[in-house]
């Protein structure tokens, strides 16, 4: 029995267990299904290339280039934006701490409002990241992955 | 401290100790002894559960008593924790939380190895990775430390010490006998018993203003003696260029650490799902942000109420603030409402600091088992359970973790944090980056950019002034520190990155283009995953 695919080599997947320790059923009902539907543990040179294939496939495809620029579309310019805003922030608060100090109503001043404001950002961020992924890529991402594992379970020549 | 205090106090702790033990003889009782279970408590939690446990992990003593007790001495300054501390989420959430999930089994490692040559790349990322949890770990038992001097009065140093090994005993416990799944819910438990603690204690410094957060932050100033100046920033960073930049190196490891973490990374593996993970994420940003905004309040509340002076004379770092807080909100020392609030403040963060220090214990023996003994064992030697090397690794780290906890109690263990954060941020994100959006990246470039993060940050803190040639040091009575920061994130976070497209452009090593399709098919997919 070969491990050839890296994402079980022998080095990373629970060695030396199961060894009288009672890993029978119970495990087995409680692993999620993806697992079991997934791409088979063991398998020989051949079956490895062939699954390979299927990623390099799946890769290329227009349906999985939609995910993944949807995915980039959103999150390239979010973490740009949200490091700029952190960044002036602190730059602003060690050299300009006079202008944090200017005040704005009683005893908030430019400073104050700047840290809430980097409070405020952070959970509209969140807000509105959740909701992009939940409405424009979970469904593609998930019967992507079910395609996938369908392929790779089909060249892998084992159930 | 009265008699009343230390014995109510130290019940509610025994009692939380008591739960928590149950808890683990419970999850124990049934378990499995797979690698599955010990690690990532069987992957079925709900999002709700791993978020509540992600901000318990994360809440730690360092925020509860560090941030609250630098907001209450420095005022503005003291806010950039808080600030930091949530905003990291973001890169969590953004750019790791989804894809590590499906990429990895239990460990950072994990992702990256599996478009590389396994074994440099997990003694790598292993390496790294237990270093982060051990200084975090220290930061931790520093705080236990100091709120046991509180507690029992005076300084007495065989208590402290005491308590440092008792912590330290504990979370061996509930690591070896529990693994992830007992660690979780100690975890929610705690966190819900910190959110209310916070919450509590916060109505009643609002109550105390009349709901006035204005008159809070005026009080705060007034009685600090510096006015107006302890609301804006520099009372502790400002001053001289070497201050400032320490301030921004202080900012970038803070947002650039989390996602480094190794303990907060291993909390994505008890989910089933990456969509399960990210909703994990969003439940912990809303607890952890309410609870920073919360700490900002309890922190110039102890300055209003309190007062710098006070705070400074019982720890000098300001580590006790919020239970000398707790103690004047309840009525005053002598009083039974001061000693109650005094006793649950004190317990509660006791009973952190338990949590968080079984959490990064848990993780660090996952990255000694999984990754470096997995890597480095004999072939062909005896083959040993998995798991059972992780208990022993547990039982490794917390004798180290105790040994270095001692050495260093007179820190601020925010401030530790954030030298935590720095190492995180430097050996382990520029890597986990890499590996998960660079088409090119390689073996060689995946190796140097974790070692060439890591060793600049250990040397860079091993020649600050944290160590040595001022009066707070580590060893105050020499002086070998070249490097002027305290915290070294500024210059070696860019040389992890720098490292790992050096070492990348320089291997003669071709990426492989299958690979790569495979992790990128797998991390935005979940196909296969684990």
């Amino acid at each position: 029995m070969s491990y050839d695919d890296p994402w079980y080599d022998a080095l990373a997947s629970g060695w030396g267990e199961g060894t009288g320790k009672g890993t029978g059923a119970p495990t087995a009902v409680r692993t999620p299904p993806v697992r079991a539907a997934g791409v088979p543990a063991a398998r020989g040179r051949e079956g490895a290339a062939a699954v390979a294939d299927v990623y390099l496939q799946v890769q290329r495809s227009a349906a999985f280039q939609e995910v993944r620029s949807r995915y980039r579309r959103f999150v390239v310019p979010a973490v740009v934006v949200f490091c700029a805003w952190y960044v002036a922030y602190v730059v602003t608060a060690t050299t300009a701490p006079d202008l944090m100090a200017r005040p704005v109503s009683g005893a908030v001043n430019v400073g104050m409002l700047a840290g809430l404001g980097q409070f405020l950002t952070t959970f509209l961020l969140t807000w509105a990241y959740a909701r992009h992924a939940r409405l424009r890529r979970d469904r593609a991402a998930l019967e992507l992955r079910w395609d996938t594992q369908e392929l790779a379970r089909g060249r892998g020549g084992e159930s | 401290m009265t008699g009343n205090h230390q014995a109510l106090a130290l019940l509610l702790f025994s009692a939380f100790v008591a739960v928590t033990l149950g808890i683990t003889t419970w999850v124990s009782r049934r378990r499995q002894g797979s690698a599955e279970e010990f690690y990532a408590g069987g992957r079925l939690f709900s999002p709700m559960e791993n978020g509540f446990a992600i901000a318990g992990d994360y809440m730690s003593a360092a925020s509860f008593l560090g941030i609250s007790g630098l907001i209450a001495l420095f005022g503005y300054d003291g806010m950039l924790y808080s600030v930091g501390f949530l905003v990291a989420w973001l890169v969590v959430l953004l750019l790791v939380a989804e894809l590590v999930r499906n990429c990895g089994r239990f460990t950072l490692a994990d992702v990256v190895a599996a478009r590389m040559r396994e074994r440099p790349v997990r003694i790598a990322a292993g390496t790294s990775s237990v270093t982060v949890s051990v200084l975090y770990l220290v930061a931790q038992m520093v705080g236990a430390g100091s709120l046991v001097a509180l507690l029992l009065g005076g300084r007495s140093e065989a208590a402290q010490a005491w308590t440092v090994v008792g912590v330290g005993a504990l979370m061996v416990i509930y690591v070896s006998m529990g693994g992830m799944r007992a660690t979780t819910w100690i975890q929610i438990v705690k966190a819900v018993l910190l959110l209310g603690g916070t919450v509590v204690l916060t109505v009643l410094v609002l109550l105390r203003f009349h709901g006035d957060f204005n008159r809070l932050l005026l009080t705060a100033a007034e009685r600090s003696g510096h006015g107006e100046a302890f609301l804006a920033p520099g009372l502790a960073y400002g001053g001289d260029w070497t201050s400032r930049f320490d301030f921004m190196s202080l900012g970038l490891a803070l947002v650039l650490g989390t996602a480094g973490l190794p303990h907060i990374l291993s909390r994505f593996y008890t989910v089933p799902t990456a969509r399960a993970a990210r909703r994990s994420v969003v439940w912990s940003i809303g607890l952890i942000g309410g609870f920073y905004l919360m700490t900002i309040v309890l922190g110039f509340g102890a300055a209003a109420v309190v007062g710098p002076d006070a705070v400074r004379g019982s720890n000098a770092a300001g580590n006790t603030a919020v239970p000398l807080l707790a103690l004047d909100l309840g009525g005053g020392a002598g009083s039974t409402g001061g000693t109650v609030l005094f006793a649950i403040v004190a317990a509660v963060a006791f009973a952190t600091i338990l949590a968080v220090v079984a959490g990064i214990t848990l993780a660090s023996s996952a990255s000694v088992a999984h990754d470096l003994y997995a890597s480095l064992r004999r072939r062909g030697g005896k083959p040993r359970s998995e798991v059972a090397v992780a208990r022993v690794a547990a039982l490794g780290i917390g004798v180290l973790a105790i040994a270095l906890g001692l050495l260093a109690r007179d820190l601020n263990v925010a401030f530790l944090v954030g030298l935590a954060f720095a190492v995180a941020a430097s050996a382990n994100l520029p890597v986990l980056l890499y590996s998960l959006f660079w088409r090119g990246f390689t073996t060689r470039g995946a190796v140097w950019a974790v070692y060439g993060g890591l060793i600049p940050a250990m040397v860079l803190v091993l020649l600050s002034p944290v160590v040595s040639g001022s009066p707070e040091s580590l060893f105050p009575g020499v002086d070998f520190h070249l490097f002027p920061l305290q915290n070294p994130g500024l210059v070696s976070i860019p040389l992890g990155f720098l490292a790992g497209w050096l070492g990348t452009v320089t291997s003669a090593e071709i990426p492989d283009e299958a690979k790569h399709a495979e992790a990128e098919v797998r991390s935005l997919t979940g196909a296969g995953a684990v």
